[in-house]
């Protein structure tokens, strides 16, 4: 049984930053509520007032721009984003991830924005969105501001927002030309245990651009640029020479800590295993995609 | 608020706090929906909303106003089962049964999005369903069966 609160539904998202300033700790955002529902069932966390995203227009969808760029809205659900043709033509990687969110319940109500601020360290999309150098609007009434999405998460459960600022847009910017994206990941709970993101940019054989993210192993989904960097400006072939040192690195400086889900030597092994996978399926995706026109 | 469950329409005042489950077990009587791990996990509870499944446990009631609500007791008419019933009793895919209402619905509920699915594409789509007696093969013989014998097009009988 949940403890009695009081639903609050605004229209728009001035009007939803209004009643989050003006109820302040009492008040709390609600979307698909997959995170928030089970908090408030088990008594952890209690609210006079839930403020429902889902009634403020406009809030759901996603569109792709004239140069690429994808925004998908604060209210939009992994379902939506897993089945939307726009996704899975221009940023598969991102339609994959979403397709292995939880389970399809989960994904029919949860919300990809509701995910991010929920800040649940064992989560997939941060992860991924870090390595698509993802950026998230934040909305407050009578002012806005966009941070990197690594900027959001400050630690587990714990984002940069203020109490009356509202995650209104994830803006995934067009990957470079001959980009491919993957994300890979392990767990033996129901929860992910270990996620890695990697993409990775090719020009003429030579390895223009990777980038790395960790999840789910510490406290906040981190881009690896030390481990990137190793990748860097390498000729395929020595890129991928270097792979198990990059695993290493990442292993390292990804903070693992021991739980119910492994060691942090168990962790930081797998974050190498999923790193060097994860980049051979990326660069596998690219093979396909270049050959294919 | 108004809300059509199995076909029939309701105008029901619920609280803001009050579960789907909730309402549909103590308020409707629908003892089909089952509460097991009550966290999302197990998909014992679930329930279409507007064709779309939803864990019962963790949704709030008031998310299916102006929306069809369907729960295993609106398969069945009379005493003819639904196909995917029918499936599931003629390959054994059951033996205590508190999973099987939950498997149902999210058999229909794939086999309204995809007629035709491969083993692959029901084991993605019901990995969120468990069962603890069946080993999950009987389970997968009854959906794959049942998705043959919808009508074409694949889209169970409407049922409401």
């Amino acid at each position: 049984m949940l403890r009695p609160f009081e639903l609050v539904e605004p229209a728009s998202v001035a009007e939803a930053s209004e009643l989050l300033a003006r109820h302040g700790d009492a008040a709390r955002l609600y979307g698909g509520g997959t995170e928030l529902l089970l908090a408030m069932k088990e008594g952890l966390v209690h609210y006079d007032y839930l403020v429902n995203v889902k009634t403020i227009a406009g809030l759901a969808g996603l569109r792709l721009g004239p140069d690429g760029t994808l925004r998908i809205g604060g209210a939009t659900t992994h379902r939506a984003i897993e089945r939307d043709s726009i996704v899975r033509e221009h940023f598969p990687a991102l339609a994959r991830m979403e397709e292995d969110v939880a389970n399809v319940r989960v994904r029919t109500m949860g919300t990809l924005a509701g995910n991010l601020c929920f800040a649940e360290p064992h989560a997939d999309p941060g992860t991924l969105l870090e390595v698509f150098d993802a950026t998230v609007r934040i909305q407050r009434a009578g002012s806005e501001r966009t941070i990197p999405l690594e900027a959001l998460f400050v630690g587990p459960f714990e984002t940069c927002l203020e109490g009356d600022e509202i995650l209104t847009e994830v803006v995934v910017p067009p990957p470079p030309p001959r980009s491919a994206a993957a994300y890979l990941k392990l767990g033996v709970l129901e929860r992910p245990s270990v996620g890695v993101g990697v993409a990775v940019t090719l020009d003429d054989g030579r390895v223009a651009g990777a980038r790395i993210a960790v999840g789910c192993v510490g406290p906040v989904p981190r881009r690896m640029r030390e481990a990137e960097a190793l990748l860097e400006g390498k000729a395929l072939g020595e890129s991928r020479a270097a792979l198990a040192e990059a695993g290493r690195i990442a292993g390292r400086a990804a903070d693992a800590v021991s739980d119910l889900h492994g060691s942090a030597e168990y962790k930081a092994h797998l974050v190498g295993v999923l790193l060097t996978r994860a980049f051979h399926q990326a660069v596998a995706g690219l093979d396909v995609r270049w050959k294919s026109r | 608020m108004t809300v059509t469950v199995n076909g029939e329409r309701h105008e029901l005042t619920v609280p803001a706090w009050e579960t789907l489950i909730e309402c549909l077990r103590d308020r409707l009587g629908l003892l089909g929906v089952k509460k097991s791990c009550d966290v999302q996990v197990c998909g014992a509870c679930t329930v279409l909303l507007d064709d779309q499944p939803v864990s019962a446990c963790t949704t709030l009631a008031f998310e299916a106003r102006g929306k069809h609500v369907r729960t295993v007791e609106g398969l069945a008419r009379g005493e003819e089962l639904h196909p995917v019933q029918e499936a599931f009793v003629e390959h054994g895919a059951l033996q205590c049964g508190f999973c099987t209402p939950g498997m149902i619905m999210a058999t229909v509920a794939l086999l309204g999005e995809i007629p035709a699915p491969t083993p692959a594409e029901v084991k993605h789509y019901m990995r969120g369903n468990i069962c603890r007696c069946t080993g999950y093969q009987r389970i997968l013989d009854a959906i794959l069966a049942a998705a043959g014998r919808l009508a074409p097009g694949g889209r169970p009988r409407d049922v409401g």
